[in-house]
Formats: C-alpha cells, structure tokens, sequence
C-alpha cells in the first residue's frame, strides 16, 4: 500500500442509479480527498449526499465509476474488510451489549489480546471525556453520551477514514455546537481524514477545510468554506451557503455589472456584456439616505433578529434582502449601496433564449407579426387536429387567443444576416465578445429583447442585423 | 341526570369476571390438589405424580415430545423467517401470509388431512407414532413459530447490521454477534407459544392414532375417571411449569438487555 500518497481516496466518475426506479442518486461524481482532510458533503436531503457517504463506506456499490483508496480499487471490497469506519445517524450501538463491548467489537474480530483491548478501549473514552463508562448500558446513556460512543467506537480501530453521517442531527442546538468544536478539536490532534455529510451549512462552514455542494445528485462546487460562502459558483451554492439575494445582470464595462436596476463596481473582471447571475449577501448591503444609494426603494418590511434586523426593500420590480442594525420603518424610501467587494459575480449557466409567442387563428405561433410553424399537439398534452380546429384530451375545442407558447433556442442556433428582414426579428450589435474559437453577440432586438447569438465572423459594434431563428432548432412549451 | 363512574367502579364488571372466571377456579384446584375425597387436608396426590412410574412417564414424553416439536419448528422457521424479513422482494408479505394462512383454517380440518397424507405414504400410522405426532405439531404450530421471529426480525435496525460490517465482521460473524442476540425476544416468545401448548395438546396424537399418554390427555384422564383431586394436582403442576417457564424467559430477557420485547 502506497501510504506515502498525498491523496487517501478518490472518487473518479462516480454514478449510482436505483434499479428499482432508475432514480438517479449520485451523477458523475468526482472528488480527491487528501490525507488528514476535514471534507463536508453539504446539500439539501435528497441530494445523494448519504448514498455516496455510503458507498464509500460499502454499504452501496457504485452502478459505475471508481473508487480509489491509496491508489488501490476498492469499489467493490465489502465493508469489514475497508479500513474505514462510520459513524452513523442513529448511532447504530448496540444495545444487548454494554460499552466496553460495544467499542471493542471492532478489535475482538482482529484477535487481539485482552489486555491490549482494555488498554485501546480506556483511551478512546478518555478522547471522547467519557472515563469510566465500560460497564454501563447503552440505554442509560444520553443522546449525546451515545453520539461519543458511536465516535469512540469508529476511533478504537483507528480506521484511515473516519465517516461520519448526520452525527450531530439528534442532539440539541446547545450540544452541537459543543460537539462540533469537540470534533473539529480531535480532528486535529488525530490527523485521520473525516468524511462528514451534512445539511447544516452551518456547522459545515465551522468545521470543514473542504465543503463539497450537492445538488440532486451533482457536485455544485468543492472549495474552503470562505471561498465558498464569498465565491459561490451558481445561484444554488449562493442561495444554499447562507442567505443571498440573487439578481440576474449583465456586464457592462470593466469591473463593472449592471444588475437591480442600477449599476455597481465589481472585483470580478468578466468580459463586458456576459450575461451573470448576481449574489449579494444581506449583510453587505449599506443602507443610505434616499438620495445618496446607488439604487433606492421602499421598506416593505422589518423583522427583528436579535443582533440585527432584517429588512426587505422594494426597489422597482427587485426585491433586496438586507441585515442591518439601523431600523427604517416600513414605506420609508431608503437609498442602498454595495461596495465592490459585497458583488459576487457567477457567470449564467443558462443562455437559452427565450421568447413569448401567441397563436393565431389557424394555430400558428405569432411572434410579433412573423409566423413561426409549430405542430401544437406536440405541445399541448393530449391535442388532436379535427378539421380546422384543435380539440384537446376531453374533445373540448381549444381557444388559440387564449393559448401562449414559450419557444426556446441556443444562442449557436441563431444565425445574423445582413439582410435585415432575412430572419424573425432584427436589431442592433450592443455586446461583441471574443471566445477564442468564436465571438459572442448581445443583440437588442427591436422590441426590447437581448438576445446573446455566438456567431464565428466579426461584425462590428452598433451593426443592424437580420435574425434568423431556425424553426427546427427551437424547443416550445405550453406556457401554464 | 348525567350519570358518572369514577374509576374504581368501571373496574367493577372486570373484578367480576376475574372473580368467577380467574380466581375462583384456582381456588378450587388448588383446594381439589390438595384434598382427597373424604375433604381432608393431603400431599398424597403430590406424592403420588412423582412415585408413579406412569405420570412421571407421562411427563418425560410429553417434554421429549414437546421438546423435539420445538427444536424441530424453531430449525425451520428460523430461516423462513430471516430470509423473509432480508429479502427486498415486494411479495414477501404474500409469502409470509401463505405459511400463516393455515391457522385459518379449521384445526381438526388440517390434521385430518395430514392424517390421510400420512396413511397414504406410511400406510398404517401406528409404526410411528412419536415420529408422526412431532410432524402433526409441527405442522400445527410452525405459523406460531415464524410470525413472532419473523416480526423480531423485520423490526431489527439495519444500521446495526451495517455497522458490524464497518467493524470488520463479516456475515457470519454479524448474524452470530448481533441478528441472532437481537432475534432472541422473538424466538423466546415464539417458543413459548409451541413449547406449552405441545406439551398439552393431546388431539393431534389421537387424531394420528398415537395412543400414548401426554399431560394434557393424562388430567382428561383423571377427571373421567372422577379423580378430580389427581387431575386437579397435575394441573397445579402444569401451572406451575408455565410460571417458571415464563420467569426465566423474562430473566433472560431482562439481563439481555434487549429493546423492542416480546409479542404475545
């Protein structure tokens, strides 16, 4: 065994989908841990958090992927033969034993001598302050004195891994901060690696060197907990890490974002015109005079917090959240103001464009003026053509005036034309971004939209172009 | 008028059925035990079950009879049981029901129809009237058998399981050091619904033409022999027999340390 590797275990395209539903639990997961790591899988329940914890641990084996411990495959080794142990949710102690052989389970399956067992067990629960407890019964313990024992219990067989899931869920507010410090504290003195799974972002921030973000199956983002909370990479870590208000914006200069309806210097240098999603922490927005913000808006409400108030401004059609200790009243107009480094900047995942269209008469899509073909029954579950008209599942003819379709497209699929009336709609080149291969466009069309088109030639800014939206390419939905 | 009742006169209609039903019959077999006919006060019928070779015969059969049935239930529906309860099969509820189903149907019904099975292979049953009395009591009370254990079983907390994995225990040594210990209220409860009632239960031998005495056609006996002092003794001892039976289970039970209890 390779003990000198920096890297303890690694998951490389890890995937995991129940037979039963095909549900998908764990999706190409891949993380690095290294040796005397402190790793937090944080994310909401249902994230697959647990059952990648437990196929580390062996109780759940990958549907494909690898697992690696000290470079050696271990994905489909049964659990008693990993050098790992787990502290569970419930504890799992067991109860027709006391606590001597509850922590020495472990060592008595490894022939071990008698003495050196009593000698491993006193230690582990001198560590855990639990001195003396050999004979009792695990039914006269607390729920916090089992929680020790669950960990003494993983800890006597000095295990290369320590995982821990949910152990501090059962306990009270007061006993998991204590047992978080406690942790964290023999973390440190032990220098074995723990693998803990959380959904308390809380007590994942306090404790972690490394927090891996899990959403419905995925990794959102790995990182040190600053980097995490000040840096989060999409709007879900924002809004999960901590509370956040998230605005979608745009660039528009150097260091400069244009989100809320007013615009603010940023630390983050994205290309000017890039479409962002916008984090501002509720803590760092300064409240001002009504004149003095860069942006302003109404109190529409204030809620005592006990160190702070929380107290949300309507500015326009946006809504901000912000902790402060000066309490406005609410229908007072209040200026706000962000330093540059209260801007967290994530570039949009999403650049699907996206249009409202009405249908005409003979169940065509209207998009201002210009026909868009589209076959509704695709659209419109259970929709039939009889005759002339469109009846849906209950034989009920469908009034179009009434119907609204979304239609969607890739910004690769729109095409620009010099021929201004070529396409569906036509306007003015107001963002030009190179990409290396490619440049990327914002069009502000005619009636108001921005759309962002890559294109592979370079057209100039302000140009007038036409925009041809291929009809095969566009995705509809009903809209509800 | 509202009419109320405190709690001690609800408790009224239940003293009574105590009384009549509970009380009252103990009170005359333990007064029948130990009188003889004439109503004098005796240890004569207490002497006479341990000096005679017949009832102390008696009384080793039904145990061996009792006992083998036990051994012989407890063998088969253990595993039934766990590989029911392990299964992740969503019929497994149907399969539970189809070995408990026979309880619904009529005692003397099933027996009679063993019987025929039985006198079709063995044809005449007389040969072997012990082995076809422990196969009759098993058949009879192994639905008795797997449901307790099996609903120890199904109760048992998976993470125990998995934690004796994570220590290093590999599935024998799992199911020796913690499925079985933890399945102990279920296969105590079950066995103390086999063991007694086979020690009594003489119908199945008379159905299957074993015409050896057990402790329950012995006191029938007695009393249609109008030795209600006799049968009264023997009795009393059976009584006793279960009272200790079941004290020492509730001991083991106790010092276990087992969550989760019986089911009776």
């Amino acid at each position: 065994m390779e003990k000198n590797a920096p890297n303890i275990i690694e998951l490389q395209n890890i995937s995991r989908v129940f037979d039963d539903n095909g549900y998908v639990a764990v999706q190409d997961f891949n993380l690095t841990i290294g040796r005397g790591e402190f790793v937090t899988f944080l994310g909401p329940s249902g994230c697959g958090k647990t059952t990648t914890l437990r196929m580390i641990a062996g109780f759940d084996l990958p549907t494909s992927g690898q697992i690696l411990l000290n470079g050696e495959d271990i994905t489909r080794l049964a659990p008693n033969k990993r050098p790992i142990n787990t502290v569970f949710q419930r504890y799992a102690l067991f109860p027709h034993m006391n606590i001597f052989d509850n922590i020495a389970f472990g060592l008595k399956l490894k022939k071990i001598s008698r003495e050196e067992i009593i000698r491993k067990v006193k230690r582990v629960l001198d560590l855990v302050d639990l001195e003396g407890f050999e004979d009792r019964s695990v039914a006269t313990l607390s729920g916090g004195q089992q929680q020790r024992i669950a960990i003494a219990r993983a800890l006597v067989n000095e295990p290369q891994i320590l995982l821990l899931d949910e152990p501090l869920g059962a306990l009270d507010l007061k006993m998991r901060k204590e047992m978080q410090l406690e942790l964290k504290a023999m973390h440190e003195r032990l220098g074995i690696t723990f693998i803990y799974v959380t959904h308390d972002q809380e007590e994942a921030l306090t404790m972690s060197d490394k927090i891996v973000v899990m959403s419905n199956g995925k990794i959102q983002q790995i990182g040190a907990p600053e980097d995490i909370y000040n840096e989060p990479i999409n709007a879900f870590v924002a809004d999960f890490i901590g509370e956040s208000n998230i605005f979608k914006g745009i660039m528009t200069g150097e260091k400069k974002v244009r989100f809320c309806g007013g615009e603010f210097l940023c630390m983050d240098d994205v290309p000017e015109g890039t479409l962002v999603d916008v984090v501002v922490r509720p803590e760092d927005v300064i409240l001002t005079g009504a004149e003095e913000g860069t942006i302003s808006g109404k109190v529409t409400d204030v809620i005592f917090k006990g160190i702070h108030y929380e107290i949300t401004v309507e500015s326009g059609k946006y809504e901000m959240v912000i902790q402060s200790t000066k309490t406005p009243k609410v229908g007072d107009t209040v200026g706000m103001d962000l330093e540059p480094d209260g801007i967290h900047i994530m570039i949009a995942e999403d650049h699907i464009t996206r249009f409202e269209a009405a249908v005409t008469g003979d169940y065509q899509l209207d998009y201002n003026g210009r026909i868009i073909h589209c076959d509704l029954t695709t659209v419109i579950p259970g929709a039939r053509r009889q005759g002339e008209v469109l009846v849906d599942g209950s034989g009920q003819v469908i009034d179009p005036s009434r119907l609204r379709v979304h239609v969607s497209i890739e910004p690769g699929d729109i095409q620009m034309s010099d021929d201004v009336e070529a396409g569906l709609t036509r306007g003015h080149i107001i963002n030009l971004i190179y990409k290396g291969d490619h440049y990327c466009y914002v069009v502000r069309t005619e009636h108001g939209h921005d759309l962002i088109v890559d294109d592979e030639y370079l057209w100039n800014m302000g140009d007038m172009v036409g925009l041809i939206l291929p009809q095969e390419k566009m995705t509809f939905s009903l809209k509800k | 008028m509202k009419v109320t009742f405190s709690r001690r006169q609800l408790a009224i209609p239940y003293v009574i059925y105590l009384l009549i039903f509970v009380v009252a019959p103990l009170v005359v077999i333990v007064s029948y035990a130990f009188t003889n006919g004439d109503g004098r006060p005796t240890l004569q019928n207490l002497i006479g079950f341990f000096t005679n070779p017949n009832t102390l015969g008696t009384l080793v059969y039904s145990l061996l009879l009792a006992l083998v049935t036990t051994v012989i239930c407890l063998l088969i529906a253990y595993p039934v049981a766990f590989v029911l309860s392990q299964s992740k099969w969503k019929a497994r509820s149907v399969v539970v029901m189809l070995f408990v189903m026979p309880m619904w149907i009529n005692f003397t019904l099933r027996i009679t129809a063993l019987k025929e099975i039985l006198t079709a292979i063995e044809g005449n049953l007389a040969f072997h009237p012990f082995f076809n009395s422990v196969i009759g009591m098993t058949y009879d009370f192994l639905p008795f058998m797997i449901l307790p254990i099996y609903t120890q079983l199904t109760r048992l907390d998976h993470s125990l399981v998995e934690a004796a994995a994570d220590l290093g225990a590999n599935p024998v040594q799992t199911f020796l050091r913690i499925t079985l210990p933890l399945s102990v209220p279920g296969i105590i409860s079950a066995v103390s619904m086999v063991f007694l009632p086979a020690m009594t239960n003489y119908v199945v031998l008379d159905m299957l033409y074993n015409s050896t005495y057990i402790m329950g056609s012995l006191i029938g006996s007695y009393f249609s022999a109008y030795d209600w002092h006799g049968g009264s003794m023997i009795s009393l001892l059976m009584l006793l027999m279960i009272c200790l039976f079941t004290l020492v289970t509730r001991g083991t039970e106790e010092s276990a340390q087992v969550r989760g209890g019986t089911i009776v």
